[in-house]
């Protein structure tokens, strides 16, 4: 080790690495939905391709977490975005491919993809 | 990137409930699903919360999962992990509310504890130079490199308040002063991870969790004081931190963070273990450094003192885990940032071991000046089985105790020092209205009559006439006569050993005849042990009108003390009776007392 710049790398990558063990309250909310009818239907590349799109992009503030059966199982996958502040988004019938847009307009830019809410989707 | 981290608990208490096989279970059940790039598996040092452990922490929930068993690794992979439902059952009860999980630093336990000292145990893989790294490790050490002069970390490590956490309390910026003014080809700092005091680990937790603290820590030290080499004289009967600690100096010198040319600054430093094989005497500095120079450990008297004439006779700094530890984050948030926290005279926090009859057996971090009542009663949780506190033991064999009414004092040096108390090294034995105080003081004394090192005649022959004395009070064969004699020889043997173990031997009787003298008394005259642990002074019966005669206590007596016939009432022969209390514990009409 030869200088503070050094030191500072190697503390920068290992602490984006370490980012999801802060807990950090005012954080946005990015929930899985990963019950069996999550799964099955594919909520799992879904939630890795979140995880992956927030280290990418080096987003703090932002904790990718999953949960049990949201209840409307024919949706599946369910993301559901919680902004501090604000009401929750919920996102339908989800693929990898959707996650990079959901990051850059919901997370980054605050602007919900409203053609994959559960609202724009819902069929009685 | 991992989209869930699991910390485990690594440290010894967890370790000894099987968390090693834990871990295994959890990678072996993790590949089986195909989720090993998904969740990384750490295992961190001590959490502090030793009562429940083994303890598991997923992140990013934060849930807490304690007394996790092997058995139930499947259910927390299956469920949690896969299919994000937490395993209610297994999750610390405080920290859940509803369906809501609370953060753990919410819970009464670590609510009003302040970690400076223990900030990365339960946080970081301790083998991992990078998670150190990332929690700003040797920034510190850069800054004092590269920006500050050796006068200027001394004067911010005087400024900073902090002192000797190995229980003497000297102002270590003014240790360090010492030995940074005395010239010499070679000099040397100490690190002394010799815990020795019973039920004491705050050092094995922060060698555990945190071993590069100490690297860095003694490495500013050694720029400070102007010494190239260290060592670290840790208890062989640590395997976990000599290891941590091993693979830490290695890392740190593969990175550049020991050796030559530290951050391009002309400064070298090195750092070397040495194994303790367990001498308590071995924990006083000067026996400390003699045991490392390969001879027998012995103390020597001071002066000269170890600034001046020290470790291979050169001027050498020693401090204990703790002291060092505190050290980089003074480096790096200045003196003002500790001296802010605590009291006037005793900055900064203090690392407890809680144990004995307390609910939350752990180790916990506290401002300095908090009181012993906050420690025991909210963060330890008080007693258990709804008994009453009698005292706390602080300081090991070289402590006294707080007795109840004096549960609401500060903890800090002074205040210790004021009630006839000491700080210690940090272990807080907790006693309830069932421990005998005159047979506490024997315990501790039997300790330091087992340890003395047999070098000086007052610790040496001075302890074992005091046990005697102990040891006729608690058969109930002393006068009020010997009562006078052993506190007479203690204030003798205090005055006259010649290092700090037997200085401060009888510390536990002493404190004990201060405010348990009745404790005493009851034994000498009345030839009682109140809270009925001294067996020479108990008898048991039987009451006869609650016996039923189920025969059960005759059956259980191992050496048929018990007569007596069916349906009616038993008696006990006391010329056979062992006192083990076996049938004591068997009766189920509660018709055995003993007093």
């Amino acid at each position: 080790m030869k200088s503070l710049e050094e030191l500072m790398a190697i503390r920068d990558k290992a602490k984006a690495s370490m980012t999801d063990r802060e807990g950090n309250g005012d954080a946005i909310r990015v929930v899985v939905g990963m019950a069996t009818c999550g799964i099955a239907a594919g909520a799992r590349p879904v939630l890795n391709a979140f995880v992956e799109e927030v280290a990418k992009r080096g987003l703090k503030n932002v904790t990718v977490a999953q949960t049990g059966c949201i209840g409307m199982c024919q949706y599946e996958p369910i993301v559901e975005v919680f902004v501090p502040g604000k009401e929750k988004v919920t996102y339908v019938k989800m693929t990898p491919e959707n996650v990079p847009e959901i990051v850059a307009n919901h997370i980054v830019n605050g602007n919900p993809v409203i053609e994959k809410t559960v609202g724009a989707n819902f069929k009685n | 990137m991992y989209r869930s981290h699991v910390l485990v608990c690594g440290g010894t208490g967890c370790t000894s409930s099987h968390s090693s096989e834990i871990i295994e279970a959890l990678e072996s059940e993790l590949k089986a699903k195909g989720l090993e790039n998904e969740i990384k598996v750490i295992k961190t040092g001590c959490f502090g919360l030793c009562a429940l452990g083994p303890i598991m922490i997923v992140y990013p929930e934060g849930c807490f999962y304690s007394e996790v068993k092997v058995e139930d690794v499947p259910e927390i992979v299956e469920e949690h992990l896969l299919k994000g439902r937490m395993v209610k059952r297994l999750i610390y009860d405080e920290t859940i509310t509803k369906d809501e999980i609370k953060p753990l630093s919410e819970t009464n336990f670590y609510k009003k504890q302040n970690r400076i000292a223990l900030r990365n145990c339960g946080v970081i893989d301790p083998e991992s130079i990078e998670e150190y790294i990332a929690m700003d490790g040797y920034q510190a050490l850069a800054k004092a490199l590269t920006e500050m002069t050796p006068e200027e970390v001394i004067q911010v490590v005087k400024d900073s308040g902090l002192r000797g956490r190995g229980g003497g309390g000297f102002p270590t910026g003014l240790k360090w002063s010492f030995t940074a003014k005395n010239a010499a080809d070679q000099k040397y700092v100490v690190c002394n991870a010799d815990e020795g005091d019973p039920g004491a680990f705050m050092d094995r937790s922060v060698l555990e969790g945190d071993p590069h603290c100490i690297v860095e820590a003694m490495t500013i030290c050694g720029y400070a004081t102007g010494a190239t080499e260290g060592y670290v004289y840790v208890r062989a009967e640590y395997p976990i931190a000599v290891n941590r600690l091993d693979k830490a100096i290695k890392d740190a010198r593969e990175n550049g963070l020991l050796g030559k040319n530290i951050f391009n600054s002309g400064f070298d430093f090195d750092l070397h273990i040495r194994l303790g094989a367990g001498a308590f005497v071995c924990g006083e500095e000067t026996a400390l450094m003699t045991s490392i120079e390969g001879n027998r450990g012995e103390p020597r008297p001071r002066p000269p003192y170890p600034a001046v004439k020290g470790l291979f006779g050169k001027p050498t700094t020693e401090n204990n885990v703790e002291t060092f530890a505190n050290i980089p984050q003074i480096i790096l948030n200045g003196a003002e940032f500790f001296s802010s926290m605590g009291t006037e005279k005793s900055a900064g926090t203090k690392v407890f071991a809680l144990g004995g009859k307390i609910n939350n057996t752990g180790l916990v971090e506290v401002p300095m000046g908090t009181t012993l009542r906050e420690v025991i009663e909210d963060i330890g949780g008080g007693i258990p089985n709804g008994k009453k506190f009698k005292a706390a033991q602080t300081g090991g064999p070289s402590g006294g105790c707080i007795p109840a009414s004096l549960m609401d004092t500060p903890i800090d040096y002074d205040n210790l020092t004021a009630i006839g108390c000491m700080m210690g090294s940090g272990g807080l034995i907790v006693m309830d209205e069932d421990n005998c105080m005159v047979d506490i003081a024997k315990f501790f004394l039997d300790f330091t009559v087992d340890e003395s090192c047999g070098k000086c005649t007052p610790c040496r022959i001075g302890t074992k006439r005091m046990m005697e004395i102990l040891e006729k009070i608690t058969d109930g064969k002393a006068t009020l006569a010997d009562l006078d004699e052993l506190e007479k020889l203690a204030y003798y043997i205090k005055e006259n050993s010649l290092c700090g173990l037997g200085q401060t031997a009888p510390n536990p009787v002493l404190a004990t005849l201060r405010f348990f003298k009745d404790e005493y008394i009851a034994h000498i005259v009345d030839k009682k042990c109140p809270a009925g642990v001294c067996k020479a002074l108990l008898s048991y019966t039987i009451e006869a009108d609650k016996c039923k005669g189920c025969t059960l206590c005759s059956r259980k007596c191992p050496v048929g003390a018990i007569s007596g016939a069916v349906k009616e009432a038993h008696t006990i022969d006391t010329s056979k009776c062992i006192k083990c209390g076996v049938c004591m514990d068997s009766c189920k009409f509660g018709a055995i007392i003993k007093k």
